[in-house]
């Protein structure tokens, strides 16, 4: 039994390697305050997460199947989260229940045989709601799991479950065949079908029947009691392993079934809060990797507006067929914040969940790299270009064609020409490489070689910037400008301007 | 010829073999360390004896070779290390049923020694039946087996198993425990439950699952309640059970003689061969050399000391090889040299090689002919203590002194640094009336010695100088090497080393 609530043809793997920059884009992204959404303290939700938004996929069909059953729990959350309880349940409630530390069969099956108890009462509840639900849901997923359920788990057969579960207490003692062994001992133990009810005491008469022996044991005989019980023991040794795998594998389809619906409970927090603000939402378009795709409406930065009480400004992008999309302008503009938000997007977009955004439609990208401008190299065993320059050698030695790089005031730490140069040729290579390259730079020269080149394939914006000096945290399309705007955060830091300090102050 | 001994061509060889003790110059050539390594982990075969009787017979070292001959074919050895592995397991468990306290129990262990007994005479027929034989010894060993397994006895033994075996595995009964009571029955076509139950689970199942089966103790013996059920299954079946008793009591001792006798002494092959393959796997050739207890005309090329190369071996270090070559008149090799040079390893291995050579094992080296000795002699400096020390040298010429009145001239004689504790002078007025001695025997002899005289002193001896690299004296090159004794030399690559030679001298002079 398959929960296939992440996935329409396996599981979610827990145990799946997170891709090699984790960390990088965790950081880069703040991706930690969007997790810290969706967990709301829950480790276990905070793990699954920051694995499923971490784990993008490649395929717009599995995008879909995630995105319809996200739509099913946003329509009936009271319904999914009971649901996840009962698996959280059944998993606590095993849990409890006493492991021996001494390992034989007898306390393994005894174990088992209570283990699958408690898990019969979890099953039959997840089947009642299949049964009264199952009808208002209508993604695949969750079709198929509540059709499942009802197929697998009729009356009957819980019935039969619950016979077994009887008769392995095996009141009426136990059947053993065996064969000769080596020197003679028994080997082979197989246990036979329980006697359904006790004989009368002539099966014990030691005369008249040929075909019987009796044995009996002194009750003062210790060792013999003993080796009863080890004979008992290899009789019984199967049967107690075959019960306690089926109750570890029923844990299993609980622990799966609370992983994968985990994801979606954590969707469902996140969504909360952000509709709560009355941010909106919306489910992405996403496209096969023919061609760069990426446009979008109202696009915002999710970890932004989750620390401030305002909505954030969002904006707009039209970068259909766009390679490189090259973003200038004043400092502490909302560049980074943009740049931030389309990462976001495309990840959230490609683990399945909606997208801070009125409307986002981007092709799926096969690898996301973040290179971003780094405050300082904390373990100063390296100059800052150096440092970079390493760091894009690693994004090199991995990136492929249909990947997507966000530079964010990359090769910086030298002076302009030396960095325009380095970074005209790294960028050009990735470009021409089918890679997907978004470029927030300050650097006149670097983005002025492109933007006087006018290729097709890329887009240039800029911070827009109000007659007075204000900023407004859009971007409108337009090449670069050779001068920065630092000096204007120079004079408003210190100069006293009296000019009102915007209440979003992205970094 | 009627088979006797894989080892030996006459009965009265072997028997004299059986009563050697280790010979006393084992320790000095580290030959103890040799065969240590050679028959480490076949204790049981006790081949020490074996390794401790050297033979002074061409022809009885040519019956060996046959043999090793023979076993460089793979399936030959691998055919002989089945049976061995076997005839281990039948000892084995012919122990363990006499350990046994329950009859029902030592019978079947019986029971399965006899079984596989059988497969190891009848697996060893066959291979040998296999194998392109030419050595007498396996010639003869096949023929002998061949009707051995044709005898009656054997016929018996082998045809009987069968019969229990098969009857014995078709045993199958029940066990119902109940409380403190056990009823023993025939089996009668209940169904598995366990399948049942998994059946019934098999939906769920997943993936890999843990094994939570229990490690029951597997010990050989019985408990009083395994016994008890044992004795009513056998109630169940008594003509099976009682046939078993009967096989048990009428077969003990199935072991022929001969059988145990070749499965202990191949051992001495299969050893040796071992031993010999790990240094021929690190590129160290070891050959078959040709013997004569007439010529002393002896030669070796790329010879070595084993037990040296075979802890070098172990370290992945470098084993360096030697050659030496004797054209009559010549019978003394005088060795030289700087201290740690390798001329205390070239004298053991001069030792070695003969030795092994005498036992009718393989030599290492590339090619080598050798002179079977009727005795060997070895005198080492022993590790001194003060105390000793001033009667030392009386010691060292009564020790030197018995040994020339043993000799004859088909002895061989090494001797390693003697009278290093005396002055020069001494040295050499002692070397030169030893020298003298052994001459007149003719003997075969190796003499480590720092008196340079002594290395030229007749038209027996012969120079071998302990080598350093030319560049560098600090590095010894261990070789040893067929030139006249110069003192000098080693002082010369010092000086080199320093610039301080005659020509390096005058040019920096010139500057």
């Amino acid at each position: 039994m398959k929960a296939f609530l992440m996935f329409s043809d396996r599981d979610f793997d827990l145990g799946q390697g997170l891709p090699p920059n984790e960390h990088d884009l965790t950081a880069d992204l703040e991706l930690e305050k969007i997790f810290a959404a969706m967990a709301l303290g829950d480790s276990f939700l905070l793990d699954l997460a920051r694995r499923a938004v971490l784990s993008s996929l490649g395929d717009p069909m599995e995008i879909r199947y995630r995105q319809e059953i996200l739509k099913d729990c946003m329509d009936h959350p009271s319904v999914v989260r009971e649901l996840y309880a009962i698996a959280v349940e059944a998993i606590e409630r095993e849990r409890k229940v006493y492991h021996s530390f001494f390992h034989y069969p007898e306390a393994v099956l005894h174990r088992a045989i209570e283990v699958l108890r408690i898990f019969v009462v979890q099953l039959k509840r997840l089947r009642r709601i299949a049964d009264e639900h199952g009808q208002l849901f209508s993604s695949a997923g969750f079709s198929r799991l509540f059709e499942m359920l009802r197929r697998e788990l009729d009356d009957d057969y819980f019935r039969r479950v619950e016979s077994h579960l009887d008769r392995l207490e095996l009141r009426q003692g136990v059947l053993i065949r065996a064969r000769l062994g080596r020197g003679n001992k028994a080997v082979d133990h197989t246990l036979l079908e329980p006697p359904a009810v006790r004989r009368g005491w002539r099966q014990w008469l030691p005369f008249g029947d040929r075909s019987a022996y009796t044995l009996v044991v002194a009750d003062r005989d210790e060792g013999g009691m003993r080796a009863l019980s080890e004979m008992k023991g290899r009789g019984i040794d199967v049967v107690a392993n075959v019960l306690a795998q089926s109750a570890d594998h029923i844990l299993s389809f609980f622990s799966m079934l609370r992983a994968e619906l985990g994801f979606y409970i954590g969707c469902l927090n996140l969504w909360e809060q952000l509709a709560r603000k009355g941010e909106p939402i919306c489910f992405p378009v996403p496209l096969a990797a023919d061609g760069p795709i990426l446009s979008s409406r109202g696009l915002y930065d999710v970890s932004l507006s989750l620390t401030v009480d305002e909505r954030v400004v969002g904006n707009d992008l039209d970068a259909d067929g766009k390679l490189l999309v090259m973003i200038t302008g004043a400092n502490q503009g909302g560049k980074s914040t943009f740049l931030r938000s389309v990462g976001q997007a495309q990840l959230m977009m490609q683990c399945g969940m909606f997208v801070a955004a009125e409307s986002f439609r981007a092709n799926v990208c096969e690898a996301i790299f973040t290179h971003f401008k780094r405050e300082e190299d904390p373990t100063m065993t390296s100059g800052k270009l150096d440092e970079e320059l390493s760091r894009m050698s690693w994004i090199a030695d991995r990136v492929t064609s249909g990947s997507m790089v966000l530079f964010n005031e990359s090769f910086s730490a030298t002076n302009e020409r030396e960095g325009s140069e380095i970074a005209s040729s790294i960028v050009r290579a990735l470009v021409e490489s089918g890679i997907k390259v978004l470029f927030v730079t300050h650097l006149f020269e670097l983005a002025n070689r492109f933007h006087a080149e006018e290729v097709e394939t890329a887009l240039f914006l800029r911070v827009e910037r109000q007659p007075d000096g204000r900023r407004t945290f859009r971007l409108l399309v337009g090449g670069p400008l050779p001068t920065s705007h630092g000096e204007d955060v120079y004079h408003r830091v210190f100069h006293e301007d009296a000019e009102v300090e915007p209440a979003v102050t992205p970094s | 010829m009627a088979f006797c001994s894989v080892l030996f061509d006459s009965p009265e060889r072997k028997a004299r073999a059986e009563g050697c003790e280790e010979p006393p110059f084992f320790r000095d050539l580290n030959l103890d360390q040799v065969v240590g390594a050679v028959t480490a982990g076949r204790e049981e075969y006790r081949l020490l004896p074996f390794f401790w009787a050297p033979l002074d017979d061409a022809d009885a070292v040519a019956y060996r070779h046959e043999v090793f001959r023979d076993l460089e074919e793979t399936a030959l050895r691998e055919g002989i290390t089945s049976f061995a592995e076997k005839m281990r397991y039948v000892r084995a468990h012919l122990e363990q049923a006499d350990k046994l306290y329950y009859l029902l129990q030592k019978e079947r262990w019986f029971l399965d020694a006899v079984g596989t007994y059988i497969q190891a005479v009848l697996g060893l027929r066959e291979t040998l039946v296999q194998s392109e034989l030419r050595s007498r010894a396996l010639r003869a060993l096949r023929q002998y087996l061949c009707s051995y397994v044709e005898s009656p006895t054997f016929v018996d033994l082998s045809s009987r198993h069968a019969e229990l075996e098969e009857a014995l595995a078709g045993v199958t009964y029940c066990v119902h425990i109940d409380g403190n009571r056990i009823r023993v029955s025939r089996y009668s076509g209940q169904r598995n439950y366990a399948e049942e139950v998994e059946a019934t689970f098999a939906k769920f199942k997943e993936g890999v699952a843990r094994d939570y089966r229990t490690k029951f103790p597997s010990w050989p013996d019985m408990n009083h309640v395994e016994a008890g059920v044992l004795e009513r299954v056998a109630l169940l079946y008594p003509d099976l059970f009682s046939a078993l008793d009967d096989y048990f009591r009428s077969h003990q001792g199935f072991i022929e003689q001969t059988v145990a006798d070749f499965d202990r002494e191949i051992q001495f092959y299969m050893a040796y061969a071992e031993f010999v393959r790990r240094f021929v796997a690190a590129g160290l050739p070891f050959c078959y050399p040709r013997v004569s207890n007439q010529s002393k005309e002896v030669s070796a090329s790329e010879a070595f000391d084993v037990a040296l190369a075979a802890k070098l071996l172990a370290q992945g270090s470098m084993v360096v090889s030697n050659e030496f070559h004797l054209k009559d008149p010549e019978r003394i090799l005088v060795v030289t040299g700087p201290n740690q040079g390798g001329k205390t390893t070239f004298a053991r291995s001069f030792g070695q090689i003969h030795y092994l050579a005498a036992l009718g094992c393989p030599v290492p080296g590339r090619q080598a002919s050798l002179f079977l000795f009727d005795l060997l002699f070895t005198h080492f400096e022993k590790e001194e203590t003060l105390a000793s020390l001033s009667g030392k040298l009386e010691d060292e010429l009564v020790r030197v002194h018995e040994i020339i009145a043993r000799a004859t001239p088909g002895s061989i004689v090494i001797l390693n640094e003697p009278f290093s504790s005396t002055t020069l002078r001494d040295a050499l007025v002692l070397g030169k009336k030893v020298l003298e001695r052994v001459s007149r025997l003719d003997l075969l002899c190796v003499y480590v010695t720092f008196v340079d005289e002594l290395a030229s002193f007749n038209e027996k001896t012969v120079s071998l100088v302990g080598m350093v690299a030319p560049d560098n004296p600090a590095v010894r090159t261990f070789k040893i090497v067929r030139r006249p004794a110069d003192g000098h030399a080693y002082a010369a690559a010092i000086a080199a080393r320093h610039g301080l030679t005659y020509q390096q001298l005058r040019e920096r002079i010139r500057q």
